[in-house]
C-alpha cells in the first residue's frame, strides 16, 4: 500500500527535511522525491510506502496538515488508489 | 507506483476545478416497518434508519480524508412513504415526515430522501394521503425531499396527479413563504423516476431495491469546462473524445469510493450516478461548459445541441468507467444551483420554454426554477403536463421542481442558501390550460413503432 504526499507552498530552508522527518516518525517509507522551486514555489510529490506506518493512516494524514499549517504549506497525503483509479484501465 | 503527472492532473481538479463526490446516498428499504398504529410505524421508521445508517456519516468523513477528496454530502433515500401509509391520515403521514427529519438531524445527513408516491396509473389511499400531507410535511421539517412519479412510459401520465400536484406546489410556496417558498425546492414532480437515484430532492429507496444499498452521484462540471478551454480550438469530434475521456476520470472515483463504502458499511454497492451536478460555486457550472464549448450565453441558439453533445460524451466516458451505472445519469441544469445558469435566466438569454427542449436531451427536467408568486395552479400544472410528456415521449427520466416564490415577481431573486443556491424570477407564460386539465383521466402510454 502506498500514500502519495504532496507538498505546496513558499520555498524555505528544510521543507523535505521536516516532512521527511514526519515520516520516520510514523514508519513511512519514502520511495520517490519529486521536487521543483518556481518563481519561489516549492511543489514536491512524494511516493511513499505505507505497509510498516506505525500509526492509523487517517492519524498520518492529520500530522501531516498540522505540519503544513505550522510551516505555511498545503501537505496533504492520500491514499494511491485515487490516482491509479482515475488514470489506469 | 502512479505517473507524477497524473498525481499533478488529479490533484488539479480536486484543489482547482472543484471535482467532488456529490453524494453517497444509502437506501434503506422500510418495508419490515409496517403498522397501522402511527406511533409504532413512526418508531420503527425511525429506528431502521437509525441502525442502517448509523457509520454513514463516519464512513464517508473516513473515506474523504484517506483519498483526499470532498464528498460533499451523506444522505439517506428510504422506500416511498406512501407504501406505509394506507392506514393513516393526515397527522400520521406528517408525523412519519417529522419522524424522518429527526433522524436525518441525529445522523448528521442534510438531506433524507423518499417521502414519495408513485402514481403513475393510479392512487392508492396511502398516496392519496400522503400527497394531501407534502404541504404541512415539507413546512414542519427542515431536511426531508419529497417527489411524485406522476407518469411513465408504460403507464402514460395521470393527469389526475399532474392538476393535484400544481395545488400542493402553490399550497407549500404559502406555507413556506417565509424562507422563499423554500419547501418547493424539496418537492420533485417526476415522469419514469428511476429507483436508484442517489441525487436529492427525487431520491427514493425504489421496491425493487435491495435491503440498504450504497448508490453514488459524482461532480466535476468544472473538471470538463477546464479540459475543454485547455483543448482550444478542436473540432467538435475531438471534443467529444475530450469530454469522454474526462467523464471516465471523474466518474472511476465514483466507483472507487462507491466500493469502499459499500464495503465498509456492509451495504451492497448499487449505482454510480454519471450526472454533471453544478454548484453555485465558481467553477462547478454546467452552462460554463456549454460556453466553453464555444456558446456565446447558455440560453442561445446552439445551446441544446451542445448540451445533447456533452449529455452524450458524458455517459459514454462513464458507462465504462463504473461497473453499475444507475440514477439520473446525465447532464443537470438546475437553475439556481449553477452560477452559469443564473447569470443566463438574469440577462434573459434563457428562457422557460429553452430549458424545457434542453431537457430532451439531457438529464432531468426543469429544476429549480423560480416563477413568479401569483402563478396559478393551473399554469404550474400545465407546465408540469408539459415537461412530463418530454420523458413519456423519449423514454426518459424528466422531472419538475418550481418554485412560484410567494409574493416575488420578474426581475425579483429568491436565495435559498448553501447548495440550493439563489434563482431570478423567470417569466411563465400565464394562458390558461385549465379547462384542458379539469379534464381529468389518464393519457395513455404512447406507441413505440412508427417513431417520427
Amino acid at each position: 500500500m502506498k500514500a502519495v504526499i504532496s507538498v505546496i507552498g513558499r520555498d524555505s530552508v528544510g521543507i523535505i527535511a521536516k516532512v521527511s522527518a514526519e515520516c520516520a516518525a510514523c514508519g513511512v517509507n519514502i520511495l520517490d522525491i519529486s521536487q521543483t522551486v518556481l518563481k519561489g514555489y516549492f511543489t514536491m510529490i512524494m511516493i511513499t510506502d505505507i505497509q510498516t506506518i506505525t500509526v492509523p493512516f487517517t492519524e498520518f494524514i492529520d500530522r501531516m496538515n498540522a505540519l503544513g499549517k505550522e510551516n505555511g504549506l498545503e501537505i496533504h497525503a492520500m491514499h494511491e488508489d485515487i490516482f491509479n483509479t482515475m488514470h489506469k484501465i | 507506483m502512479p505517473e507524477h503527472e497524473n498525481i499533478l492532473e488529479t490533484l488539479n481538479m480536486i484543489r482547482e476545478e472543484c471535482l467532488d463526490i456529490r453524494t453517497i446516498t444509502m437506501g434503506v428499504s422500510l418495508w419490515d416497518c409496517r403498522a397501522t398504529a402511527p406511533g409504532l410505524l413512526a418508531d420503527q421508521v425511525y429506528d431502521k434508519i437509525m441502525y442502517s445508517a448509523k457509520d454513514l456519516v463516519r464512513t464517508g468523513c473516513e473515506l474523504e480524508k484517506m483519498y483526499g477528496i470532498p464528498i460533499v454530502n451523506k444522505r439517506v433515500s428510504v422506500t416511498p412513504i406512501a407504501m406505509l401509509c394506507g392506514g393513516l391520515n393526515r397527522d400520521g403521514a406528517v408525523l412519519l415526515a417529522k419522524t424522518l427529519d429527526r433522524a436525518a438531524h441525529e445522523l448528521g445527513i442534510n438531506f433524507i430522501g423518499g417521502y414519495s408516491a408513485l402514481v403513475q396509473k393510479g392512487f392508492t389511499n396511502g398516496s392519496r394521503v400522503l400527497i394531501d400531507a407534502i404541504p404541512e410535511a415539507l413546512t414542519a421539517t427542515e431536511r426531508v425531499c419529497s417527489s411524485v412519479n406522476v407518469a411513465s412510459t408504460k403507464a402514460g401520465i395521470n393527469m389526475d396527479a399532474v392538476r393535484e400536484m400544481g395545488n400542493i406546489i402553490k399550497e407549500t410556496a404559502y406555507l413556506t413563504r417565509d424562507n422563499g417558498s423554500i419547501g418547493c425546492a424539496k418537492l420533485v414532480i417526476f415522469a419514469n423516476a428511476p429507483e436508484d437515484n442517489p441525487f436529492m430532492a427525487g431520491a427514493f429507496h425504489g421496491i425493487g431495491e435491495p435491503e440498504t444499498v450504497i448508490n453514488v452521484g459524482v461532480s466535476g462540471p468544472g473538471v470538463v469546462a477546464s479540459a475543454i478551454r485547455r483543448a482550444g480550438n478542436c473540432n467538435l469530434s475531438e471534443l467529444a473524445e475530450l469530454i469522454k475521456k474526462t467523464a471516465f476520470k471523474i466518474t472511476r472515483v465514483g466507483q472507487l469510493i462507491a466500493r469502499e463504502a459499500s464495503k465498509r458499511l456492509g451495504a451492497p454497492f448499487g449505482i454510480v450516478d454519471l450526472s454533471l451536478a453544478p454548484t453555485p460555486a465558481v467553477g462547478d457550472s454546467v452552462a460554463h461548459i456549454l460556453e466553453s464549448m464555444g456558446l456565446e450565453q447558455c440560453g442561445g441558439p446552439g445551446t441544446t445541441a451542445a448540451l445533447a453533445m456533452l449529455n452524450d460524451a458524458v455517459k459514454k466516458g462513464g458507462v465504462m468507467a463504473s461497473s453499475q451505472v444507475g440514477g439520473l445519469s446525465g447532464a443537470f441544469i438546475p437553475v439556481s444551483e449553477d452560477a452559469g445558469m443564473i447569470a443566463a435566466a438574469r440577462s434573459g438569454a434563457l428562457c422557460l420554454e429553452k430549458l424545457e427542449a434542453m431537457t430532451a436531451v439531457c438529464s432531468v427536467g426543469l429544476d429549480m426554477i423560480a416563477i413568479p408568486g401569483d402563478t396559478s395552479a393551473a399554469v404550474i400544472s400545465g407546465i408540469i403536463a408539459d415537461e412530463i410528456s418530454i420523458g413519456v415521449a423519449n423514454t426518459k427520466t424528466t422531472a419538475v421542481r418550481l418554485i412560484p416564490a410567494y409574493g416575488c415577481k420578474v426581475g425579483d431573486t429568491v436565495s435559498f442558501g448553501g447548495l440550493l443556491g439563489e434563482a431570478p424570477i423567470m417569466p411563465v407564460r400565464n394562458q390558461s390550460p385549465e379547462v384542458f386539465l379539469a379534464r381529468g383521466g389518464h393519457v395513455p402510454a404512447p406507441i413505440h413503432s412508427l417513431k417520427n
